[in-house]
């Protein structure tokens, strides 16, 4: 049984019809990549899954937990972290705050301490900057920040959120290292990206997503190498 | 040296003002709101505080305890049953100000029927002497309500800044949509800071009636657009800016009185905080700098 399950899903903005009926699906261990051009209802469909917009139809599942009538903020409760668009890291929050925020569900000190210890392993630069103020960094910093506060939740499952928008190819090359990092240690991931030629390199499988529909869904690598994918997404 | 004697009582008024600023200013940093009833939490500590004390009889220290969490519960049940569902349903800040408007009528109307409208005395409450201290003579409740309004401030500090729930308030403050992923509980985590706030408001409150003794259903308006005056001053969402903007505006009414202008205070209370507003339109303590994104 897949780890995630999107069924028939359907979001309004008022009359604006967002995501048209869309399935997917993602399973245990996964990269699974939501690929789609700006607008194509990429962060809606997070959304949607997170609780953060209202669903119209259809069914959203996790674990056998049905997340829509599941209250966003006990989401992360099951298991589900999410790293949104933008970061939004709490910017007047220093960064060790910012990951105490991440992890402000666990009651087990011991392997919270633990848990802090491998986020500032895997990123040494957050461990340098601990009593900085979140707003401080740069843009890269703080895409490494989100997703270590994440990571604080101890998920099974993490949700990225464009995590290469405004950064250098060098530095998105860097967080697509980690994220493939984290896969390997044993969480799923759920990526949506515009940057489809990264997420295609790192994804197991892929779902192509425009103006609100999955139009092409497979194998990444597979994708990859399709003409329509090439021509629309990967310059040619 | 009567200048520096009249600057202390100033700072003694102003500690009144500068707890009820501290309620505004978290409130307002949390979900933008002015909450205009919550000068109105003030007469409801006075009021339980005198029901306390002057009709059943406690001792002085239940009383006030008491009338604290009182004010502390009824804040937060003043959001749940007022506000909360305005804020799950995204409505415009206005719908929420028109509705604390409303929940200051109500309680200032629900006083009235319970109390009736004229007022009450309440009776010196903490002893009061002079003190001397060199040359300038003070009296203890000066002190007191300045030593009180201190300990509050720093209390309130550690509260936000080294606490769990202090941390979600800050966070929730600051992006609830993030806040929530984080899984923290966002509408208990604002209905706690309408609590706080309250409570720091019944000791406002627990202040005045030692210091002027006497209380109606009404007498939220004034000092409550006061304490909402002060926290502009000093930068509305600011714990030090709130205090500050307190203590000057207790000074400027006091060396305004001693001046021989007691009939305009208000007045010069009013034009300081369009001076500095014109100046600095956030506040002394208001940020306007944007952070890196």
């Amino acid at each position: 049984m897949a780890m995630l399950s999107v069924k028939d899903l359907e979001v309004y903005y008022g009359s604006i019809h967002a995501i048209k009926g869309i399935s997917f699906e993602v399973n245990e261990g996964e990269i699974v990549t939501l690929i789609g051009a700006n607008g194509a209802g990429k962060t809606t469909t997070l959304h949607a899954i997170s609780g953060l917009v209202k669903v119209k139809s259809g069914s959203v599942d996790f674990c056998g937990n049905n997340l829509r009538t599941t209250e966003p903020h006990k989401i992360i409760r099951l298991g589900l972290a999410q790293v949104p668009e933008g970061r939004r890291v709490f910017a007047k929050m220093t960064v060790q705050e910012n990951l105490e925020m991440g992890a402000c569900i666990r009651k087990d000190k011991a392997a919270v301490e633990a848990d802090y210890k491998a986020v500032f392993e895997r990123l040494p630069r957050l461990k340098e900057r601990r009593k900085q103020i979140a707003g401080t960094l740069s843009g890269g910093e703080q895409q490494m920040l989100a997703i270590g506060r994440a990571l604080m939740g101890n998920p099974k499952m993490l949700l990225l959120d464009e995590p290469s928008m405004g950064l250098s190819p060098l530095l998105v090359n860097e967080i697509f290292n980690i994220i493939q990092d984290v896969n390997k240690s044993g969480v799923t991931v759920l990526l949506v990206e515009q940057n489809a030629k990264k997420a295609l390199e790192i994804a197991n499988r892929a779902y192509v997503l425009e103006t609100g529909g999955i139009s092409m869904s497979g194998d990444a690598k597979t994708l990859s190498q399709d003409e329509q994918v090439r021509k629309a997404y990967l310059g040619g | 040296m009567d200048i520096l004697a009249q600057v202390l009582n100033g700072l003694g008024i102003g500690s009144i003002y500068a707890l009820v600023a501290l309620g505004y200013s978290m409130v307002y940093g949390i979900v933008q709101l002015i909450n205009f009833a919550h000068g109105d939490i003030i007469m409801v500590g006075a009021y339980v505080t005198y029901v306390g004390l002057v009709m059943a009889g406690v001792p002085l220290w239940a009383a006030v305890l008491i009338s604290i969490l009182f004010c502390g519960i009824a804040g937060v049940l003043i959001e749940k049953l007022a506000y909360s569902r305005l804020l799950k349903k995204g409505a415009p800040r206005i719908s929420l100000l028109i509705t604390a408007i409303g929940v200051s009528i109500f309680l200032q109307n629900l006083s009235q029927l319970l109390f009736s409208s004229s007022a009450k005395s309440m009776p010196a409450m903490f002893p009061n002497g002079m003190l001397e201290l060199g040359a300038l003579q003070v009296s203890s409740n000066t002190l007191l309500n300045i030593g009180t309004s201190i300990v509050m401030m720093i209390a309130l500090q550690l509260l936000v800044n080294k606490t769990k729930i202090g941390k979600a308030m800050r966070a929730t403050s600051e992006d609830a949509g993030a806040a929530k992923l984080m899984g923290i509980s966002t509408s208990s985590t604002i209905a706690f800071t309408f609590g706080v706030g309250s409570a720091l408001a019944a000791v406002g409150a627990v202040l005045y009636c030692n210091t002027f003794h006497q209380i109606t259903p009404y007498m939220g308006g004034m000092l409550g657009l006061k304490a909402f005056v002060a926290a502009v001053l000093g930068g509305i969402g600011s714990i030090p800016g709130a205090m500050l903007g307190g203590y000057i505006l207790g000074v400027a009414e006091s060396l305004t009185t001693a001046a021989g202008g007691s009939q305009i205070t208000d007045a010069i209370v009013f034009g300081i905080l369009i001076l500095v507003l014109l100046v600095k339109p956030a506040g002394l303590f208001g940020k306007n700098t944007r952070e890196k994104v």
